[in-house]
């Protein structure tokens, strides 16, 4: 591996995170994280959508005339969603309901516009994949960390499988119920951040 | 049935609130709102846009998507269930009435187009329009409620918007640790707005 390679795959874990410094796709990371199973389902869909979106648009990016290139890849986008969520309702019903409206909002999820038009229509096919798996992993860390925290604090479970047993079932852990609801997950991100940026000073905003 | 309405509009702007109950919008909503001036242009562009595409969707969704909507074409036409073109759509549709917007503001109201500015044509990426559109696809709403809530949720955006810029301007002049300055404490006062919003849970006309 390259070392150019190397940096497009590592770089968006930490240095460059789609959500903790480009400011990228946050609505679903909010949403989609009281449970680590639906964040799971929701991460993979977004590498998997992210990848073929950059590879596509890169194949096409000499063909497509600047004026209406939002518009071609606002429909890549929506072609490669639709499959998406007709697999997840055809092989993860429960967890397809549970999501809702946000796998139809990966179409504007801004990670997915934001590396087609940043990326992708500059740089040939195979880099383009690389950074689309790069920055889905990013994306994945940030809402599995937070689905975990969520989860684990919210109802003593990881995975949906008990770890701390409730008070309500004769256990001992008293859940916390504030990280169910959603301000949580700002917090958490918040706070998130803020670690990842004491570790990474140079990513600290003048404001 | 004006109740209904209203009833529907106050869910849509407090209980409901795009922003901080559905995180719909987060992108423009954390990078937009460093300023009171610029969240107001950008938080009337979300309104008006919203109350336009909601029913428009909805005219889309029951007269073209649905199974059987096609039946007034012609009743061989019945048995299709086209609902899972609905992405495509809706997102062209919403493209398609921002660049038409965007044309007749610029014709007829030059003063408010130039206002809005930019923010316009990053309209058609923001996830609250499309989620506007999905939501009312997925409660069934009327023509006329779509409208409702179209509008009610745009000024429940914009509302949101309006306040945290309105906290940010008033922040500059507080001693943040360095770490946290920008994207780190824009979060936390969003979280703490949410908590503020869900007061409004359970509030019914």
């Amino acid at each position: 591996m390259s070392n150019r390679t190397r940096e497009a795959l590592i770089d968006p874990l930490f240095n460059d995170n789609p959500i903790a410094l480009q400011v990228l796709g946050i609505c679903s990371a909010l949403a989609v994280t009281t449970k680590m199973d639906t964040a799971l389902v929701m991460s993979v869909a977004v590498i998997c959508v992210l990848t073929l979106s950059n590879l596509f648009v890169s194949l096409l990016r000499n063909g497509i005339p600047t004026n209406i290139r939002i518009i071609v890849q606002l429909t890549i986008i929506a072609s490669l969603v639709i499959v998406t969520d007709q697999i997840l309702k055809a092989y993860v019903f429960d967890i397809w309901k549970q999501l809702s409206v946000f796998v139809g909002l990966i179409i504007t999820n801004c990670i997915i516009m934001g590396r087609a038009e940043a990326y992708a229509m500059q740089n040939p096919p195979g880099m383009s994949v690389i950074d689309g798996i790069g920055n889905g992993l990013g994306y994945a860390v940030i809402l599995m960390i937070t689905a975990f925290l969520r989860e684990f604090f919210g109802s003593g479970s990881v995975f949906g499988k008990q770890v701390m047993p409730l008070v309500t079932e004769g256990g001992w852990y008293n859940p916390n119920g504030l990280m169910v609801l959603s301000p949580s997950a700002f917090f958490i991100i918040g706070f998130l951040i803020w670690a990842l940026r004491v570790w990474k000073t140079d990513q600290i905003e003048e404001d | 049935m004006v109740e209904h309405f209203l009833n529907l509009a106050v869910k849509a702007i407090f209980v409901e609130n795009m922003a901080l109950a559905f995180f719909l919008g987060m992108c423009s909503f954390l990078a937009v709102s460093r300023k009171v001036e610029t969240a107001v242009g950008l938080g009337s562009a979300v309104i008006f846009v919203l109350g336009i595409t909601v029913p428009m969707n909805n005219i889309i969704y029951n007269y073209a998507l649905k199974e059987g909507a096609l039946a007034w074409v012609s009743p061989n036409l019945a048995q299709y269930d086209l609902s899972f073109l609905g992405f495509l759509t809706y997102i062209g549709t919403i493209a398609a009435m921002v660049q038409i917007v965007e044309m007749v503001l610029d014709r007829y109201a030059p003063g408010l187009y130039a206002a809005l500015g930019v923010f316009l044509p990053l309209i058609a990426v923001n996830c609250a329009i499309l989620g506007a559109s999905l939501f009312m696809v997925e409660r069934d709403y009327t023509l006329a409620e779509s409208a409702v809530y179209g509008i009610g949720s745009g000024i429940g955006w914009a509302l949101a918007i309006v306040g945290l810029a309105a906290i940010r301007e008033r922040l500059r002049y507080h001693n943040i640790p360095p770490a946290l300055r920008g994207l780190g404490i824009t979060f936390i006062i969003t979280g703490l707005m949410a908590i503020g919003f869900m007061a409004f849970a359970g509030v019914q006309l």
